[in-house]
């Protein structure tokens, strides 16, 4: 279908600090004991998609992902890990593989992206509409924890960056207006033409840019060239194409299709112009061709681009995991209720435990649970809605709720951990109380202590 | 004649006023002397003495041959030449519908005269089915051609010996032959007697070979013989539009069995009937889109696909990358039928084939295939996903009719990227010559019809009739145009943009108020998705409504269609084919998603959405067409899709 796929993995993200590292980078991190770049990777390949390129920040996260890509799918996809330097943003990122791009559109998807949209979907609405960039909104996932979050829960749900303030036109088909919710201070800035040539807009914020785009390969390339700065595509390309739709300074490839039918005669050159006259006047008019037809007569030609949005249906899920706060909303919903996109098969009771983990006496498991491979547990404890990695030991006596507990991870008795991060190779002792915390990797918590909303990480050597 | 017969909204006999543009009626509404006094005729026909039930009523006139006098109703005397024809014409006709003449069955193989076998069959439905398209004056419209023949030659010998007193049966053609060409075939040129006579003969011979080669007979023949055979009735009842197509593919021109053979594999297959149970499953096992059936089917409608609106879409996007085989821009093209981002004959045709041409130039042929074959077999696999995106129109067949045998005719001596070329070029040529340069033609005839102080009434929104009114606009015609719309497409408003933009006088209306508006129209221009053989004009709907309120005005309905549109289909009601658009677009406004007044009743089982697409207005209703070959009466129709049609195929 002339696609071409570029994942944008990321490296060592700054928000999700604790939980990502050196060893961990951003697009391994496990959601439901599965990397989180895997979400991606098989959304794709369901499409078709087997020759992709995977970029990541920094040469170790690069090698790291490779590794893991060519284990993990060594027969079934077609990948090339790129590594971009740190810090140079996605539109550095692109820019840095604008070599390798070669088909005529791209499909750009963030590797954070948990969701079950099918990326043909987002193909086919910019395929149909002939458009420049098409980006893929869904409505912002149901935040925080199912149960009251505590204030400190709280304060991270408000991370202005999740949200959006999308303006559509009324057919929903066309992005009319976009800005993170971080940006807008009071009032937003929206050109008063395509105001005019829409007519109306609606603007919305209860939508979310979800960073998959499908982009016109040589509008991307030519954007990106010409304006050097731009760091990053959601906040500088995007806005950039669909503030200036109508009056559009790229060149379309309006140009070799003249110069293909050139060696015709002028006769065939009328014909077809009304050739396109017919298709034209045939075709429902957007609001851009209005708005085209209208300034026909003035002496400079106002080209338009169109920028679409394909809006994901509510029934799909679709999270990024950007935010500590997004990692444990998709580690609980992706167990809970978009458990389709596990890929495990959930056992009577609507959790899994592994065959080789082991259970105490009188230790229950809820629903909405998942158990890794190898796991002990001691006797009388309680999980609920919570993700145990592989190999953990988990002395008796002790309550995970809500939270998310990593590989290689030692739990004293007596212990209870409640809407908590806990990393991989962390040691907690004998009768501590985690509320809402934290853990980076490798850390060891005392015995008997107590945190509440806390971050702990080992100190870097 | 029965009654049943006499009800049926097309009658026997149509003559057209105006064939030369001096035969043009003077616009002015005061002494609008109906242009084509195509209601008497009518009354002639011994089959219209009752009215159908959407007929406006005619004058009545009494006398067989009272349409040579001028009629007492018609504040003008009627065009010179037409009465004159249809004496022609009645005289025909009258011995015909008069005289049950067994002989009349072989009239058939005259080539001129298309009253075919409708001798003997008169009783049975079938019977009445093809005495109507007959009547209609379709040369090519032989469903009876094959269908009727075998019984008569094989069978029906034993029981009525007079049937086949061949000498009767080829005396008598010949006493008529020389009227009955004059009365339809106007731009034809005339045959001499002696071609004529050889063509006559030869085609003999093809029906004698036919005819050993064992009854290749629609039904079987014995219960045709024994006329009043319910099953026959109802085989044919059944079929009738599977039997309409096949045996008009294979009408005609049947002289060379082989050329005969080319053109029923040029026909495109018998179309699907959505209430054959077990043909839906098979399609649906095939399908690229997933189709969920409407859960409330239209009763009357069950024969054409009734799907939920909506879902397709969502669904045939999500698909996108994973659908192989299709290519990126039969599938863009797919999807824009689907959503109706392209709509009208014309751009759809274009469309479609810029997306087969863009395949042609992707395609490589498979190692140890040949190229026609699986060009052809590639590109009916990318048809039929067309038609589950949005059924094929008419015109569209037509083209890709032409494509297939374009490249099933490729010289194998070819290279593959000369075939490829030359593919191309001729899908370029048939958008230019077919479309483009039809267009010009039509535009240059439609608007010397066109005076000044005319009121223009057009319906909808047509690319040719557009042209045209701009076209009159810029030779400084003074003119106003009226602009029917109706709902729920109301694709009459982007054409009045248009016009208003250009500086052209308007009004717009609804169909609705179309009696009213009706008094000032001078004529009344229209747009056709296909024009039958039998001179039906296949329209948007709305469009037979609005021709037969300018009829009974006696205001000139002028349609402009493009001649690769015209089909040798035979339809008589819009039923048996058409289009069901998306029911819930009736209950809704657009851009007003808050009014919904049917939301609260839609769910409840006693109430059907119909949105028709589509609906067939009688030739009766149509003054004159205005094609790339010149203005011609509808009754001409049949005479170009014979004549042109091999001159079509090989452009």
């Amino acid at each position: 279908m002339d696609f071409q796929v570029v994942v944008l993995a990321g490296g060592t993200s700054k928000e999700l600090v604790p939980l990502v590292s050196k060893e961990v980078p951003k697009p391994l991190l496990p959601v439901a004991n599965r990397p989180v770049l895997s979400y991606v990777l098989e959304q794709l390949e369901l499409s078709n998609l087997k020759d992709l390129i995977v970029v990541v920040e920094g040469e170790d996260a690069a090698l790291r992902v490779g590794g893991w890509i060519s284990g993990a799918y060594v027969d079934r996809l077609h990948v090339e890990v790129a590594a971009v330097p740190e810090d140079v943003g996605t539109a550095g990122a692109l820019r840095a593989i604008a070599r390798h791009l070669t088909a005529k559109d791209i499909l750009v998807v963030s590797g954070d992206l948990v969701s079950d949209v099918p990326p043909g979907a987002v193909a086919a609405a910019h395929r149909r509409h002939d458009a420049v960039v098409t980006s893929m909104i869904c409505s912002t996932p149901v935040s925080g924890p199912v149960e009251s979050g505590s204030v400190g829960a709280k304060d991270k749900i408000k991370k202005p960056r999740r949200f959006n303030i999308i303006g559509l036109d009324p057919t929903k088909q066309f992005l009319l207006y976009i800005a993170s919710g971080a940006e807008v201070e009071k009032d937003l800035h929206i050109p008063k033409s395509i105001l005019r040539a829409v007519g109306q807009m609606d603007i919305q914020a209860d939508l979310m840019d979800a960073h998959m785009y499908a982009f016109k390969r040589a509008v991307l390339l030519e954007v990106l060239e010409q304006k050097q700065n731009f760091h990053s595509l959601r906040h500088d390309v995007l806005p950039y194409l669909v503030k200036t739709q109508l009056k559009s300074e790229i060149l379309l490839n309006g140009t070799p299709q003249a110069e293909e039918n050139g060696h015709d005669k002028v006769t065939s050159e009328s014909n077809q112009t009304i050739i396109s006259q017919i298709l034209a006047n045939a075709s429902t008019p957007r609001f851009h061709e209005v708005y085209e037809s209208i300034h026909n007569g003035s002496p400079t030609v106002q080209r338009t681009h169109k920028c679409c949005a394909y809006i994901a249906s509510n029934s799909k899920y679709c999270a990024r995991l950007n935010s500590i706060q997004a990692f444990s909303d998709i580690n609980r919903d992706v167990i809970g209720e978009a458990n389709h996109l596990s890929g495990y098969s959930f056992s009577v009771h609507n959790n899994i435990i592994h065959p080789s983990s082991e259970l105490g006496s009188k230790t229950t498991v809820g629903p909405h649970c998942m158990l890794g491979e190898g796991s002990l547990m001691g006797d009388k404890c309680s999980v609920k809605r919570s993700v145990i990695g592989r190999h953990c030991r988990i002395g008796s006596n002790v309550k995970i709720v809500n939270s998310v507990v990593m590989d290689h991870v030692t739990l004293g008795d007596g212990s209870s951990i409640q809407g908590s991060i806990v990393c991989s190779n962390v040691q907690i002792q004998e009768r501590v109380v985690l509320k809402d915390c934290q853990i980076g990797a490798g850390f060891v918590v005392s015995a008997g202590s107590e945190h509440k909303g806390e971050s702990l990480t080992r100190k870097e050597k | 004649m029965d009654a049943r017969r006499g009800s049926l909204p097309v009658p026997r006999v149509r003559q057209v006023g105006f064939f030369t543009p001096n035969a043009q009626p003077a616009p002015t509404r005061s002494q609008s002397g109906p242009p084509d006094s195509s209601s008497p005729p009518l009354s002639d026909s011994p089959a219209s003495n009752s009215l159908s039930p959407v007929m406006i009523p005619p004058p009545r006139h009494h006398s067989d041959n009272l349409a040579a006098a001028p009629r007492p109703t018609s504040p003008l005397p009627v065009p010179e030449p037409s009465p004159f024809r249809r004496r022609g014409a009645d005289n025909n006709n009258a011995l015909l519908v008069g005289s049950y003449n067994p002989a009349e069955t072989l009239l058939a193989m005259s080539p001129s005269s298309s009253h075919v076998g409708d001798g003997e069959s008169e009783e049975t439905m079938s019977g009445g089915w093809f005495r109507r398209s007959n009547s209609g004056k379709l040369a090519s419209s032989l469903p009876s051609g094959t269908f009727d023949f075998s019984p008569v030659q094989s069978t029906a010998e034993a029981l009525k010996p007079n049937k086949v007193q061949n000498p009767v049966g080829i005396s008598a053609p010949k006493e008529q032959q020389p009227e009955a060409p004059s009365s339809s075939k106007q731009p034809k040129p005339k045959l001499t007697k002696a071609e004529r006579r050889a063509l006559q003969e030869s085609q003999r011979a093809a029906k004698a070979a036919a005819k050993a080669g064992g009854g290749k007979s629609v039904a079987a023949p014995e219960e045709v013989a024994t006329i009043k055979s319910v099953k026959q009735h109802q085989t044919q009842k059944k079929d009738a539009p599977q039997v309409a197509v096949s045996v008009a593919a294979s009408e005609r021109k049947g002289g060379d069995k082989s050329q005969e053979k080319e053109r029923r594999k040029d026909a495109p297959a018998p179309r699907m009937q959505f209430d054959d149970k077990s043909r839906v499953e098979k399609a649906k096992r095939r399908s690229v889109v997933d189709q969920t059936e409407a859960k409330k089917r239209v009763e009357l409608f069950r024969h054409l696909p009734q799907y939920e609106h909506g879902t397709q879409l969502a669904d045939l996007e999500s698909k996108f990358l994973q659908l192989d085989p299709m290519h990126p821009a039969i599938y863009k093209v797919g999807l824009q039928y689907l959503a109706g981002d392209i709509s009208g004959g014309n751009a759809r045709c274009i469309a479609m084939l810029q997306a087969f041409q863009q395949v042609v130039k992707d395609y490589s042929t498979p190692p140890e295939k040949t190229l026609p074959r699986d060009l052809t077999a590639k590109i009916s696999s990318y048809v039929s996903f067309f038609t589950q995106c949005r059924p094929l129109s008419m015109s569209m067949g037509n083209a890709i009719r032409f494509l297939k045998n374009r490249i099933a005719k490729l010289s194998p001596s070819l290279s593959e990227s000369e075939s490829k070329s030359s593919i191309c070029t001729d899908i370029d040529r048939f958008i230019n010559e077919k479309i483009v340069l039809a267009d010009r033609v039509i535009v240059q005839h439609a608007s010397s019809k066109v005076k000044d102080g005319d009121v223009l009434l057009v319906y909808g929104s047509s690319c040719v009739v557009e042209m045209v009114l701009l076209h009159s606009h810029e030779l400084g015609k003074q003119f106003r145009v009226i602009v029917v719309d109706s709902r729920p497409k109301l694709e009459g408003k982007a054409l009045l943009r248009r016009l208003v933009a250009k500086g052209v006088h308007c009004t717009y209306t609804h169909i609705n108020a179309v009696s009213y508006v009706m008094h000032e129209v001078t004529k009344v221009f229209l747009g056709a998705s296909s024009v039958l053989s039998n001179g039906t004009v296949y329209s948007r709907v709305g469009t037979a409504c609005v021709a037969m309120v300018a009829h009974a005005f006696r205001v000139p309905v002028i349609i402009c269609c493009e001649a690769y549109k015209f089909h040798e289909r035979v339809q008589l009601d819009s039923i048996c084919s058409n289009e069901l658009g998306d029911p819930d677009a009736i209950g809704k406004v657009p851009g007003r998603m808050d009014v919904n007044y049917l939301n609260d009743v839609s769910n409840s089982g006693n109430l059907q959405l119909l949105n028709l697409m589509y609906d067939a207005t009688p030739a009766d209703y149509v003054s004159m067409i205005v094609t790339d070959y010149g203005m011609i009466p509808p009754t001409s129709v049949p005479v170009i899709v014979r004549e042109y049609r091999r001159d079509h195929l090989l452009i």
